[in-house]
């Protein structure tokens, strides 16, 4: 890895804190709305309540009402907390991770069969941009989609699919893996979501016999293992990563002649 | 008007005429059925509301007997006729009477069709003078208090709580905004059913009641009334029922409707039968009652790739335009939607955009074109989006949108906070004055990158619209033409709820609201 400037060699990696333009100045910009009627109380509030939140020599930049009872502020402050950089543990979906043309030649020669995958949007979630992102062959931002790839087969039912009929269509086509997506976040719905799919899974006895992962953009490989999920992908993971995981997990739990679900 | 990008008013006519003969191809399949959807509709218009014990919406619990009992085919209005004279009940009554179990509504002795058409009339004409004042009402706020300039700002609320909402409407309003639409809860469009009051939860939005409406409504009043402007409202009238939604809104003074022909069949998987019969009777009412819908095309985008598929956009247009003018909808309340969605790493993309938009307004000179924001490339790299929404504002103004559903820095993150709102309102206001009258000092150069993009895509597609009306709108969308998406005509939900009419079937407030009748 190269590093931008001489500073960064003088870097405590034990106690790590934001950069402006000076190593250790701590400089971090914050918007954010207080339910006070604006004016010069307003801002006051404002500044000592990012005294409070640790930053030093709070600075507010700019201020404006929203609504009467409402004002908007952008504040400068500089942190005083730091974190200890080495100590930092970030779980990891295992394995390495292969372009899509690798992937159809990895399967080809390691698995010696197509892997099959169903992915949908599940219960309430109305949204098709995740799971397409994935599956569909156009994938999203240059990265193509499972129907793209070679020794694959993906099945895409779309949003607002049951997590029953995800789990009939999984069985019906004997799948190696289940792609469960989430978008709408909100009250933690896809928390929900996500449980319900695992202790179904669990309570048709297929959780072993089925690689489990999801997806989204507030997703995180942590949360999903948290859940009972295989793995996790969130923001900047494509369908090559989601592939080059259950490729590997496929080979690792020795399913590569074992295609049928009641063989595994 | 002088074509800015040299379009060919032939390529321009034929793809509008090709729209118009697969549109009038399937009004007729459209006028030999009815629908559950559309039933239910008519008696919400005979003044039937409220729920029975278990919550079931009293429209759905008549209807649903009278489906039972094979009486679908000859319609509600003369079930609902009959009982009256029967009986000598109004709707209401009946209908609750239905709901307590003590009346079968198919098994009462039975009139003629005039008569029963003669019962309801006196109620269809209280009804249609209701609308009729509510428009009335709209035009006399626009005429006093006045309204914001075109571009339209448009933004969200979806908190899930209606009375949140309305704290947050009503902020935006003050921020600046000319509409405010409040987004559904997820999944209302597959419910076949209409919920009931007043509401406080739902996941990323409210439910669409009437009640919600209601409420909404006399906030925007209130607060368009202290900010000199009138305050537009949207909601809703898509999925499993569209046509009694229209109803509520025109009966609640909605302004703004998104309606599209073929979105649902596409992006919730409604039976495509289904959705084309509800789509008729929704927009009749859309046109009676002066709402300006807004079709879907932008939601192409984000299942197909914008660059490559902007000519499905601009055919979706024309289709969504020629089942408007079957709708008796005037220019001037369609709202056809188009997106600022392409991939933004693209070379050029901006100019492609600007062909798009430019294009869109040339084809449909008088309509009130709904343009939508960047959502597929926002990244939550929030810096890059306020940017990202700029230029799509910029757009905006130069090609003269008319609703300008603002883009949120925030997109891909979170349904929008007060300071988000408050910062895209400032975003568009800062471009749309900035740049005002640029659109009327810039001409493009001939043969140059964006007339030629604008060439290209009204050829493409002309060329589609010749082939949709070659194979039938119904086998297009089996074969994944729009969107990507492919949808089987006896597949998804609520085929169940179409029927072919019966030879004494009637509705009356179809031909009432067609001829513009008080």
């Amino acid at each position: 890895m190269t590093t931008c400037a001489a500073a960064t060699t003088q870097v405590d990696l034990t106690k790590v804190k934001p950069y402006g333009d000076t190593l250790n100045d701590g400089k971090v910009e914050l918007a954010f709305t207080l339910p006070v009627p604006y004016g010069e109380e307003a801002a006051e509030t404002a500044k000592q309540w990012v005294q409070k939140m640790g930053f030093e020599e709070p600075n507010v930049t700019y201020y404006h009402e929203l609504c009467p009872g409402y004002t908007f502020f952008v504040v400068y402050g500089s942190a005083t907390a730091t974190i200890d950089y080495t100590k930092i543990v970030v779980p990891k979906v295992d394995g390495e991770v292969f372009d899509r043309v690798e992937c159809g030649e990895w399967i080809g020669e390691n698995i010696g069969r197509d892997i099959v995958v169903v992915g949908a949007s599940i219960e309430s979630d109305a949204h098709t941009v995740g799971i397409d992102a994935i599956i569909q062959m156009k994938g999203f931002h240059g990265h193509f989609g499972l129907e793209r790839f070679k020794n694959v087969v993906a099945y895409n039912m779309g949003s607002q699919v049951p997590c029953e009929a995800l789990i009939a269509k999984a069985k019906e086509v004997n799948a190696d893996a289940i792609l469960v997506s989430q978008t709408v976040t909100q009250k933690d719905i896809h928390i929900m979501n996500l449980t319900k799919m695992a202790e179904l899974m669990e309570a048709e006895g297929l959780r072993d016999k089925m690689i489990l992962t999801c997806g989204g953009p507030r997703i995180s490989h942590e949360l999903a293992q948290e859940l009972g999920y295989d793995a996790g992908f969130g923001p900047g993971k494509y369908a090559e990563h989601v592939m080059s995981f259950v490729m590997q997990e496929v080979k690792k739990r020795g399913w590569e002649k074992k295609a049928k679900i009641e063989d595994r | 008007m002088k074509s800015k990008l040299n379009l060919d008013p032939k390529v321009v006519d034929s793809a509008r005429q090709h729209a118009a003969n697969v549109a009038h191809d399937m009004q007729k399949f459209i006028e030999r059925h009815t629908t559950v959807s559309t039933e239910r509709t008519i008696l919400r218009l005979l003044g039937v509301d409220g729920v029975d014990e278990v919550d079931n919406p009293l429209p759905n619990v008549v209807v649903d007997q009278i489906k039972e009992a094979g009486g679908l085919p000859t319609g509600a209005a003369y079930w609902m006729g009959n009982a009256m004279v029967q009986t000598g009940k109004t709707p209401q009554e009946i209908a609750e009477e239905v709901g307590a179990g003590k009346l079968e509504i198919t098994k009462l002795p039975t009139c003629t069709q005039e008569e029963a058409a003669a019962a309801i009339m006196p109620i269809v004409k209280q009804t249609l003078a209701h609308i009729k004042a509510q428009t009335a009402k709209r035009n006399e706020y626009l005429a006093t208090i006045g309204e914001g300039k075109e571009p339209y700002l448009y933004v969200i609320v979806a908190t899930g709580n209606i009375y949140e909402d309305v704290i947050q409407a009503q902020a935006a309003a003050r921020q600046g905004a000319d509409i405010i639409a409040v987004i559904r809860t997820t999944a209302q469009s597959l419910l076949d059913y209409v919920p009931y009051g007043p509401t406080t939860e739902g996941f990323g939005g409210t439910y669409a009641t009437q009640e919600n409406f209601r409420i909404m409504r006399k906030a925007l009043d209130e607060v368009g009334e202290e900010v000199g402007r009138y305050i537009r409202l949207c909601n809703y009238s898509s999925g499993m029922c569209m046509p009694e939604i229209a109803a509520m809104g025109a009966m609640e003074r909605l302004d703004v409707m998104l309606n599209d022909a073929i979105y649902g069949i596409l992006f919730r998987d409604i039976n495509m039968q289904r959705t084309l019969v509800d789509q008729y009777f929704s927009r009749v009412i859309i046109g009676y009652c002066g709402i300006i819908f807004n079709s879907g095309e932008d939601n192409y985008l984000t299942t197909d790739d914008a660059y490559e598929a902007a000519h499905t956009v601009t055919a979706s247009q024309f289709i969504n335009e020629q089942f408007a003018v079957l709708a008796n909808i005037p220019e001037e309340q369609m709202g056809l939607g188009h997106a600022f969605e392409m991939d933004p790493s693209i070379e050029d993309g901006f100019l492609y955009e600007l062909a798009q938009a430019q294009m869109a307004r040339e084809i449909f000179p008088k309509a009130r074109l709904k343009y939508m924001p960047p959502t597929k490339f926002m990244t939550g790299n929030i810096f890059r989006g306020h940017v990202q929404d700029a230029l799509f504002n910029l757009i905006s103004v130069w090609t003269g949108q008319s609703l300008q559903l603002l883009g949120m820095l925030t997109e891909a993150i979170h349904t929008p906070h007060m300071q988000d709102r408050y910062l895209s309102i400032e975003n568009a206001q800062y471009i749309f004055n900035n740049a005002r009258h640029l659109g009327e000092e810039v001409e493009y150069k001939k043969d140059g990158i964006i007339q030629k993009r604008a060439q290209d895509v009204i050829k493409k597609a002309d060329a589609l619209l010749a082939e949709i009306e070659k194979e039938g709108l119904f086998s297009t969308i089996e074969q994944g033409k729009f969107g990507g998406v492919k949808r089987p005509k006896d597949g998804g939900h609520g085929l169940e709820g179409v029927c072919t009419k019966g030879d004494n079937y009637f509705n009356p407030f179809i031909p009432m609201m067609l001829g513009g009748e008080e």
